[in-house]
């Protein structure tokens, strides 16, 4: 398989995917019944200016997609002037709209949350990887035996556990020994330098545990099925002919060969990650993406909604590209000829 | 001495249930130094499981309930996995049955032609490449080909980069079981020159397995035929070939095409190889013998393996009874 | 059926079935067991609020007063709805476009797969979290949702399958005798894919019923219904600074005994469907030389099932 066909065919699904996703928000919000952007700009809340400029971004007086009597008068270019062309346009221009609630610019509002979620993410995925992948090469190493037993016990027990209620467990029993909720105590601020961190870092730490149990046991399992194949394969036979210790066959032969189909598959559960995002920054009121749709959705603050699903979508999408180029650097069967 | 002397090998298989399903039982034979010994027999013989046995490279459910294995002077039933993993590779390696996929996929065939080096030889890195590029070249692969990875190589010389690891460590013995398997005929005949040039010139000595007669006839010294897990027939090839004893190494022998006499019907055995869970008491080749001797104590009591003449061992009650056999008539 | 057999054999399975069982029961016989009936308007003191357990109400109160256990009882029953008939929606789709698009192949077939890699792709909860939102909260809503977005992996499981089975003997002899697509599929492919769909379902349904208790947490579900995720979305928001675990814990290991119950079961009949490796290459291999002890050369080792020196099980 040529690399580069390879790798130009994962970027033009990628395109296509942000471009479905890019539609699919916009017909969600406008298209179905009891259009709730009308509904709300109708609300007593909104000031004028509010509603002028909600009016104005998402050209609520057009229509939806294409305007059929400007065209037949001739105004080409006018026909397309429609809610459909602002929204992609806003889009191109990084113009989320803004927030119900807050009247804050939805942009603004991700770009400043964004990070927050990213060390949520990472630091729990970058443990749950690592512990995943050693413990599920052990258990596939030791197949059958109870230490096998116990740990594939572990990984359904964690599959069968909703992230939010271990979020919860967590919460009740660390009540009292460590910060249970938001990013930081109360008055602390950034200026304060090292203190401000260590106290975020403090904050951190219950989410990303909750993070971290979660996607352990899900890597464990595919792991542990991942090796079991591995192992059976004729060239580890090999090694062992070679007078090859366990050991080193593991380390020389099996890690590798499992580690190409980990790669895709933590990609592919990309999306359950970021699920699970949503359930820990909402127990744990930490204020990242997912707590902000949690809020969204309560308050009713669609742009937000909007804006920070499109956020997420892309960045899954996005993240599933860059595992699909670090496989094809991985594995030699994906080679320039 | 004999490099190698097998005695009273026996191996069973555990199934599921526990029950113990003798694969393999009272195997011997002796190879000698830069000799060549062939195993003939049908599919499920027992003729890989013996070989796995010498490794000790049997899978789970394996289990070596008798013999020894005495090579160099020490019995290697003896020795713990640590020393085996000292003796595999280094004084007797072997190239697997049908394994393409031998070679791990995603490292670089020098690669691991240079781990076998580095783990029994030598350390030094430099060293190792080396002497992996003059192995690639003796079994005919361009030395820096060897930077490629599996899938880049052709089945043919797949096969070879695996027999030129497997003479990485100079062992004494090479076991080949079905080289030529799924390698077509043009590649075969390559192979088979290439093992006897190497025989040569590395004084190696080879263990054959395979159900090719004609690779047996071209290329070794003795000749060992299973039949059931057991030896039927062991004796120098010659003699296998020529003047054989045991009804199945006869009927084997006519299945075999002989070129010279083009028009001769093939033949084959009709029946089936016994199952390993319904064995018969007595001879295993019993059921499809078409022997004129046969009588009932076939059926009852299995032959042991007698020396008929010198170096001609046959597993039969009749054996003595019956002139050598010319190819043709069964008798 | 022999799974039949292999299933019971397997611990893990059977303590599987007998949770789910339990779960079951409890969810038909609601209405006998639950103490109280929840949808039941009650007079509550201000004393009643979130009060702990006591013998007439075993898990105490809920934030309205009302009695925990009933609502937990009766929340069985929307658990095991939600994902029964989710899991079929989406098995039922799955398989459906599996079998097309591996039997016919070509432009439709490749067209279903890119179908299928794009809803892959993008996220479960998010995406169902903001439909939900925008199309408004109810049962049938959620169920719709979770069914029409989890169809992915059953399609892309089924569409293999069908394609290494359609190279077979039995299909190519029915094609030749001139049976048509729908014909062969539905007689000669369906039959073999059905043991893999059913393993598949089972542990379909339980994602089902995580996804609907994730959307009720975060406040999506059906206000007209009390779901264990409700229940919990509830506690959380008004009962964790008062540390009523009765509240709290009751619905959260409710849903993770029913989730392991389906797991339990899914992965051992995936066990039976898929046989996977029962061994390897990298075992101990310190048992394979059983040499017996004391026995002459030459005479063959006694029949299998004997204890002693060989370690024979």
């Amino acid at each position: 398989m040529e690399r580069r066909d390879y790798l130009v065919r994962k970027l033009f699904f990628a395109f296509t995917t942000l471009v479905v996703v890019a539609v699919f928000n916009f017909l969600l919000f406008r298209i179905l019944p009891g259009d709730p952007v009308r509904l709300i700009i109708h609300s007593p809340r909104m000031t004028r200016e509010a509603q002028e400029r909600i009016r104005a971004t998402f050209g609520l007086d057009k229509p939806v997609w294409f305007d059929g009597e400007r065209f037949q008068e001739g105004d080409i270019l006018g026909a397309f002037d429609s809610q459909f062309t602002a929204y992609v346009r806003n889009l191109l221009r990084g113009d989320l709209g803004v927030s119900f609630a807050t009247r804050q610019d939805v942009s603004e509002l991700l770009a400043e949350r964004a990070w927050r979620t990213v060390v949520l993410v990472l630091g729990g995925d970058v443990i749950a990887i690592f512990l995943g992948m050693t413990i599920g090469l052990i258990a596939a190493w030791r197949r059958g035996t109870p230490l096998d037993t116990g740990i594939l016990l572990f990984g359904l027990f964690s599959w069968a556990l909703p992230t939010f209620f271990l979020g919860i467990i967590l919460l009740i029993l660390a009540r009292g020994h460590l910060p249970t909720g938001g990013m930081v105590t109360a008055g602390l601020k950034p200026e304060a330098g090292l203190l401000y961190w260590a106290d975020v870092g403090e904050h951190l730490i219950l989410p990303t545990i909750t993070m971290g149990i979660v996607y352990t046991g899900e890597y464990i399992l595919i792991m542990r099925s991942g090796v079991m194949e591995v192992l059976a394969e004729d060239y580890i036979l090999t090694a062992k002919a070679k007078g090859l210790s366990t050991f080193r066959t593991l380390r020389d032969h099996a890690l590798k060969n499992a580690m190409l189909p980990m790669v895709t598959m933590i990609a592919l559960t990309f999306g359950y990650t970021v699920g699970g995002a949503i359930q820990v920054e909402t127990v744990f009121s930490w204020p990242g993406i997912g707590r902000l749709m949690y809020e969204a959705v309560q308050k009713r603050d669609y742009p937000v909604l909007q804006g920070s699903f499109l956020l997420l979508a892309v960045s899954v999408v996005l993240a599933n590209l860059l595992a699909d180029l670090l496989y094809s650097v991985l594995d030699p069967r994906v080679k320039a000829e | 001495m004999a490099l190698l002397d097998v005695r009273n090998l026996s191996v069973d298989y555990l199934t599921d249930e526990g029950a113990a399903l003798h694969a393999v039982e009272n195997v011997g034979f002796h190879l000698e130094e830069g000799g060549s010994l062939g195993i003939v027999g049908e599919s499920g013989c027992g003729k890989t499981t013996v070989m796995m046995a010498l490794l000790r490279l049997l899978p789970e459910e394996g289990r070596i309930v008798n013999g020894q294995v005495i090579f160099g002077g020490r019995d290697l039933l003896q020795y713990s996995e640590a020393e085996m993993r000292q003796v595999r590779w280094r004084e007797m390696s072997m190239v697997f049955q049908g394994a393409m996929n031998a070679l791990n996929p995603v490292r670089t065939v020098e690669s691991q032609i240079v781990e076998s080096l580095r783990l029994h030889i030598t350390h030094d890195l430099r060293v190792a490449r080396e002497r992996t590029g003059e192995l690639l070249e003796l079994v005919g692969i361009p030395a820096q080909r060897g930077r490629q990875y599996p899938h880049q190589f052709s089945g043919g010389m797949r096969q070879r980069a695996i027999i030129a690891m497997a003479l990485a460590c100079a062992p004494s013995i090479l076991i080949a079981d079905e080289p030529t398997t799924a390698l077509d005929v043009m590649i075969q005949a390559q192979i088979l020159e290439l093992l006897e040039h190497l025989q040569a010139e590395l004084d190696l000595s080879l263990i054959m397995v395979t159900h090719d007669l004609g690779m047996v006839a071209e290329t070794c010294d003795d000749v060992l035929v299973m039949y059931g897990g057991m030896v039927v027939e062991y004796a120098s090839s010659d003699v296998v070939f020529n003047s054989p004893q045991h009804p199945y190494t006869q009927r084997l022998m006519e299945a075999f095409p002989d070129v010279e006499e083009p028009g001769s019907t093939l033949a084959s055995i009709p029946g089936n190889p016994p199952r390993l869970d319904d064995l018969p008491p007595g001879c295993r080749f019993e059921p499809r013998c078409e022997c004129q001797w046969r009588e009932a104590i076939c059926a009852q009591k299995t032959p042991p393996l007698v020396e008929v003449e010198p170096n001609h061992r046959v597993a039969c009650h009749f054996a003595r009874q019956r002139p050598g056999h010319v190819k043709g008539r069964i008798g | 059926m022999q799974a039949l057999k292999q299933f019971v054999r397997k611990p893990m399975g059977v303590i599987g079935a007998v949770m789910l069982l339990v779960v079951l029961l409890i969810a038909v016989f609601a209405p006998r067991l639950a103490p109280y009936d929840p949808q039941e308007r009650v007079q509550v003191t201000p004393d009643d609020i979130l009060a702990p357990p006591d013998a007439e109400h075993l898990l105490g109160r809920d934030d309205a007063g009302k009695d925990v256990l009933s609502q937990l009882i009766y929340g069985a029953r929307v658990s095991l709805i939600v994902g029964f008939t989710a899991s079929f929606m989406s098995m039922f789709i799955g398989t459906t476009v599996g079998l097309v698009a591996g039997y016919y192949g070509g432009r439709i077939g490749n067209g279903l797969m890119r179908l299928v890699d794009f809803l892959m792709v993008i996220p479960d909860l998010p995406l169902m979290l903001v439909i939900i939102a925008v199309m408004g909260r109810g049962l049938l809503n959620i169920i719709l949702v979770i069914g029409l977005l989890g169809w992915t992996y059953t399609a892309r499981l089924v569409r293999s399958q069908t394609l290494s089975i359609k190279e077979r003997q039995f299909v190519l002899r029915a094609r030749s005798i001139g049976a048509g697509g729908a014909r062969i599929i539905l007689r000669h492919i369906l039959p073999q894919v059905l043991p893999l769909i059913i393993a598949q379902a089972v542990l379909d349904i339980s994602v089902s019923i995580l996804a609907e208790s994730s959307l009720a947490f975060l406040g999506l579900g059906d206000p007209t219904l009390i779901s264990w995720g409700m229940m919990l979305n509830f506690a959380f928001e008004r009962a964790i600074s008062r540390q009523a675990w009765w509240f709290l814990l009751p619905p959260g290991f409710a849903i993770v005994w029913i989730s392991l119950s389906l797991i339990l079961i899914g992965n051992t009949l995936d066990e039976i469907v898929n046989p996977r490796l029962r061994t390897h290459h990298l075992f101990d291999a310190r048992r394979m030389v059983a040499l017996a002890v004391g026995e002459s050369a030459g005479r063959r080792v006694s029949e299998g099932g004997q204890d002693g020196p060989f370690g024979c099980a």
